[in-house]
This record gives structure tokens, sequence and C-alpha cells, in this order.
């Protein structure tokens, strides 16, 4: 596209007008574009190991793409910006979930153990067992810890909020929290910041 | 390749998002027009480093693959 007159042409008349106006409206939106910087919001309601992974890899992927990032930890959420991160996974009423061996040879880590979740939820300490082995896993196969993704995120600016009501309704101390916490907030003040964004998930 | 990276980042045996976050920490801390070579065993990292080009502005010079290990030079703008 060439260069587009910014004074209105003197000989306007009605289609030389519309023409100049789409020309300059579209120069207009493309520099819009070109400036804007995305943005992510996210709602992260969950406190397994498992479920932590989400919101930190998402958060500090676009983080890392330049894109403002902001995250909102309600209820079970609040678990994954304690100072002391002690984080479980529960195989319990989570049928997807693959129960692999982190160790041995290939054969044997390729078997998918089956185990019923009535079993599961009767034997004392599978949870233990459970999150040790997807912790050995992450280990093995590279993928970051929680506590390295928070640490990227906070490096990267994005602004951690923790849910006000939740502290309350659990008894939970402002001190048992990472300092980096951007704002103790509520729903109400959230939700703006999640109007405005171009990307916004509940996890 | 015609001429070396000028910095490089060892990403083997990380996994997404490690290899993207580690390029964005490693080129903060470059001049414009600097070059990094990054090398990753992440088959991921192959779409991703495309992908954080194109957003941020930087200038994916190569991407090639080798026996399982693939090597980026990204150039700062």
């Amino acid at each position: 596209m060439g260069a587009v007159e910014k004074t209105i042409p003197a000989d306007l008349d009605q289609s030389r007008f519309d023409q100049w106006f789409d020309q300059r409206f579209e120069t207009k939106m493309a520099e819009r574009e070109a400036a804007h910087v995305p943005s992510l919001s996210i709602i992260a309601t969950k406190g397994t190991l498992d479920w932590a992974y989400p919101p930190f890899i998402l958060a500090s992927t676009a983080a890392a793409l330049g894109w403002d990032v902001s995250v909102f930890f309600t209820f079970y959420g609040l678990e994954l910006l304690k100072k002391d991160l002690h984080l479980e996974i529960s195989p319990l009423g989570n049928p997807s979930m693959p129960m692999k061996m982190p160790f041995g040879p290939k054969w044997l880590k390729d078997i998918n153990w089956n185990v019923p979740n009535l079993i599961m939820a009767g034997v004392p300490g599978f949870e233990k067992v459970a999150t040790g082995l997807m912790a050995q896993t992450v280990k093995k196969k590279g993928v970051a810890t929680i506590d390295e993704l928070r640490s990227a995120c906070i490096e990267a600016d994005v602004k951690l909020f923790a849910c006000q009501m939740t502290v309350d309704l659990f008894g939970y101390s402002q001190d048992e929290f990472i300092p980096e916490i951007e704002g103790w907030i509520g729903a109400a003040s959230f939700l703006p910041t999640a109007q405005k964004s171009d990307v916004c998930l509940f996890v | 390749m015609s001429t070396p990276a000028t910095h490089s980042l060892d990403a083997r045996g990380l996994n997404c998002p490690l290899p993207i976050l580690r390029t964005k920490k490693a080129l903060s801390t470059m001049g414009a027009g600097e070059t990094l070579a990054i090398t990753s065993t992440d088959p991921g990292s192959l779409k991703d480093m495309q992908a954080f080009c194109k957003q941020t502005g930087h200038e994916l010079v190569s991407s090639n693959s080798l026996q399982g290990e693939f090597v980026f030079i990204v150039r700062k703008p």
C-alpha cells in the first residue's frame, strides 16, 4: 500500500473521501495492531501437583513471548503461592491419568498400570506413591519443577494475585505466602483485568 | 552456517517451556544484532522457536536438526 495522504484532499467528493478514509483506516488499524501487547489472564483454582503445571507453563511461556500476564489464584489454587510448596497428586477421580513406572527397562516403563480408582482410594499412602512417581518422571523427562516455573513467572513480571476471600475462608495467614504476590484481591478486582485481556483461561 | 553465533545456549534435555524461557533469558542479556545458537532435544522446540521468534520480532536465522538434536540461530533485532 502506498503512502496515504494525512490531510483531507481538497477536491473532496464522496467517493474520493470514502477511498481516502478506507486507506487511512487500514493504516491506522495496522499501526494499532503492531503496537498492541497481547495479554493473558488465568484463573487458577486447583492445588494438586498435576494441575499446578498448566497455569505456570502458560503464564511463563506467554511472558517469554512478551505478553502481559496476570494470574488470579483462588480456592485450592492458592496452594500454588505458598512459600513451601507441598503439592501432591491424587489419582483418585482422575481416571485418565496414566500410571507408569519412571524407572526400569523400557518395557516396564511402557506398561500403564490400570489400578481401579476404588483401590487407589482404599490403599493408605497411595497419593504419596503417585506423587513420588510423578516427581521422578518430571525430573527424568527434563520438565521444570513447579518451583522453577513459578520463579520464571516472577522473573518475567507475571502478576500473581491471591484471592483474599480464600485466605479468610481457609484460615490462612498472608505470611504463609510468597512476598512477590502483587495483590490480595477479590473477584470484583480481577474481572476487569480479565475483561481487557485477549486470552482468559479458567484452570 | 556462515558466521558463528556470538552467544550459545545448551537447552538439551529440557522440555517445554524451558527451552523458550532460557532462550528469552539469554537474549535479554545480549545486544542488538548479536546472535544466539540454541541446542535442544525437545522436538516441540522446532515449532515453538518459530512461534517465539515470530511473536517477539527476533530473526530465526537458521534451524537445523541433526541426530535428534536441534540447533537454532536467533538474531536479536
